[in-house]
């Protein structure tokens, strides 16, 4: 494009993006969407980290004598890779980038409820993610992203510490903003907003916020407490020490196994929004999709032994995590029968937000039935610690949580930047993103069950055809994630001038400009319908 | 939201009974009271708890959504200990096999 296509500034209505410049009216910035932004460009560095150590991983993994590292790094690998996808880019992503962005223009409310605090979680998460970076240039870390005692302890002699403090100190960012998104979606919410308003996306903004609020903490405990064995010799998970190994195991999976719905939860609210919007209908059982989201969130508490299994836990806990895993599985499956409900005789258009909206639907529901085998106690014994978790856990977390995030941000960047990107493009990443993401995951799941084991820097010859494979895929998924880099950052400044409401969706965020002024409503806005009133509002055009 | 004003005396005579607990805890930890040496302890630590989170939290004068949150928070927790020792108390129902149950290999 030339230069032709630059409009001047000056006409330009003030927003949130021009109401001040510099470095400053950013880092001390006091608004809920910048800060989104802040959290939108840390968490991107972070998962460009986390992909480069991906891409050597796979590049190791082409030959099965290992192409590149030695075995010692290839383990620094494989935990640097888990511990900053996991807990600097998958866990802060759709909550502090959109859920920040969102949750007050959603409720119809000038900010968050304590805007400082918000701030100063992004502080938070910024110094842990230092402390992160400061282990990986002083040496790295070999334990795997789940510490587990008492290597982590007592043998590794990486650095377990510094990692350790700096997952520790992330932790109180995404308890701050928890408790920020239970207050204000509690006190906040614009006259004529009731709980049964609400857009799907708060609901699972809400319950997302209670398991952030109440597993986070056991996680900094359970790391102070490896610290305080590390550091002190305190007995508590060594038994040389007189301690048990899998209390560590216990501790840490009541805080993880929920951080696994910390992930899918908000991607589950993105999609119920943009599956509304893109077949012109309100979700099939709001309620249900609702509850269903508090349902996962107290339910996903109760099956963290399913980690378990062949640990030497007690069979008959075994027996009892077992069936709750199995149980967790419903209130998933209603969410995904519901989405494929509304969109019968919806009319359905496949902009980029819809089809990675889809291609979640399809990927998440991989993810979940492969979990069911591994939540069987006798099926567990063959495909625990192969490929088959690695496969069931991306499809989940990548086909899921990422395809959610990335969903959302085309499908709210027009509100976010004021622009819009160019379809095609966005149409012909969410593909390649798609055929690139099959071709690396699923070939993990034959090699699991094949018997291949996770974590192993070298493989016998026969399970090559499969890891080349594997490896070509996650190529395509690299070439798939640099376009929309690419484009979006274009769209910044030379993508066309988005209108208020580009998609036609519902929802009070679509009511203001785009990008909206700072105050985000110049006047409190009042609601008077349900939420996806898309029935009322095709019938008012006519 | 509440507004009840509490006097500054409260917060005084509630910190220092907390000193005074502290310094129970303490003493107590010099007495054999044998099986009763941890029922002690926690109980001292439990009462430390509630005049915290009653006075200091001010829970005391707070809304029943309030309460709601911190029951639930404790309930949470006994979640946690509760399918925690759901393992630990089991653990042994199932006889381990003879060649296991014999003496733990000695660290060389
Ligand atoms: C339908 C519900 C699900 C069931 C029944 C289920 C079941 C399981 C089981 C039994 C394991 C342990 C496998 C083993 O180590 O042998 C596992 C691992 C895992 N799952 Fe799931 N899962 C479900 C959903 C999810 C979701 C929603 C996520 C993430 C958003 C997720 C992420 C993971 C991760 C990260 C691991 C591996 C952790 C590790 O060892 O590093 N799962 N899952
Ligand atoms: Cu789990």
């Amino acid at each position: 494009m030339s230069t032709a296509t630059l409009e001047p500034r000056v006409h330009a209505p003030r927003n949130y993006l021009n109401a001040d410049y510099g470095w400053k009216s950013w880092l001390f910035t006091l608004d809920h969407k910048r800060i989104a932004l802040l959290y939108l460009v840390s968490i991107t560095f972070f998962f460009i980290v986390g992909g480069s150590f991906a891409v050597l991983m796979r590049i190791q993994l082409v030959d099965p004598q290992g192409a590149i590292v030695q075995p010692e790094t290839y383990n620094k690998l494989f935990t640097l890779h888990g511990v900053v996808m996991i807990f600097f880019f998958l866990i802060p992503s759709i909550p502090a980038v959109l859920g920040n962005f969102l949750v007050p223009l959603m409720v119809g409310a000038r900010d968050l409820a304590f805007p400082k605090l918000n701030l100063l979680s992004w502080y938070i998460y910024i110094v842990g993610g230092l402390f992160t970076l400061y282990s990986t240039i002083a040496g790295g870390v070999d334990t795997g992203w789940t510490f587990y005692t008492p290597y982590s302890s007592t043998y590794s002699n990486t650095q377990v510490t510094a990692v350790a403090v700096g997952v520790f100190i992330t932790g109180f960012s995404s308890i701050l903003t928890g408790l920020n998104f239970i207050v204000t979606i509690h006190k906040m919410r614009a006259p004529g907003l009731t709980w049964f308003r609400m857009p799907l996306f708060l609901w699972a903004m809400y319950a997302t916020s209670i398991i952030m609020v109440l597993g986070t903490p056991v996680l900094a405990i359970t790391i102070f407490l490896l610290a305080l064995e590390h550091l002190f010799h305190v007995g508590i998970f060594s038994p040389a020490l007189g301690g048990d190994p899998l209390l560590f195991q216990h501790l840490f999976w009541f805080y993880s196994h929920p951080a696994v719905y910390i992930m899918i939860l908000p991607a589950m609210g993105v999609v119920s929004e943009i599956i509304a919007c893109f077949s012109r209908k309100r979700i099939f059982g709001y309620k249900i999709v609702a509850f269903s989201s508090v349902a996962i969130a107290v339910l996903g508490f109760l099956v963290w032994g399913h980690h378990m299994f062949v640990t030497g836990q007690s069979v008959y806990a075994g027996i009892i995590f077992s069936l709750l895993s199995f149980l967790v599985a419903i209130p998933s499956a209603i969410k995904v029968f519901n989405w494929t409900a509304t969109l019968y005789k919806g009319s359905i258009s496949f902009d980029a937000p819809m089809l990675y909206a889809m291609g979640f639907i399809g990927l998440f529901t991989m993810g979940g039935l492969t979990g069911l085998f591994l939540a069987s106690l006798a099926t567990d014994v063959h495909l625990n610690g192969t490929y088959f978790v690695v496969a069931h856990f991306h499809y989940i977390m990548v086909g899921g949580a990422v395809m959610g995030y990335l969903g959302g941000i085309h499908f709210w960047w027009p509100k976010i930047s004021g622009r819009k990107y160019p379809n095609g493009w966005a149409a012909l990443a969410a593909a390649i993103i798609f055929i690139g993401f099959n071709l690396t995951f699923f070939p993990q799941f034959v090699l699991g069950y094949l018997g291949m084991p996770r974590r192993y820097a070298f493989y016998p010859a026969e399970f090559q055809v499969l890891n080349v494979m594997s490896s070509a895929g996650a190529t395509v998924l690299g070439v798939g994630y640099l376009i929309p880099l690419i484009y979006l950052f274009w769209s910044m400044r030379y993508g066309p001038i988005a209108e208020p409401n580009p998609w036609g969706a519902t929802g009070l965020e679509w009511q203001t400009p785009s990008p909206p002024p700072t105050e985000n409503f110049s006047k409190i806005p009042v609601v008077t319908e349900e939420a996806y009133a898309y029935a009322e509002q095709e019938a008012g055009h006519e | 939201m509440s507004h009840i004003v509490v006097p500054q005396k409260t917060y005084i005579y509630i910190f220092l009974t907390l000193i005074g607990l502290t310094a129970l805890t303490t003493g107590v930890a010099y007495v054999d009271l044998g099986p009763f040496n941890t029922v002690v302890a926690l109980a001292i630590a439990f009462s430390k708890m509630l005049l915290v989170i009653l006075f200091f939290m001010n829970v005391r004068n707070s809304s029943g959504l309030i309460r709601i949150i911190i029951v639930a928070a404790f309930f949470w927790f006994a979640l946690l200990i509760a399918f925690t020792m759901s393992d630990y108390r089991t653990r042994t129902w199932t006889p381990a096999p003879d060649s296991w149950s014999s003496a733990p290999p000695t660290h060389p």
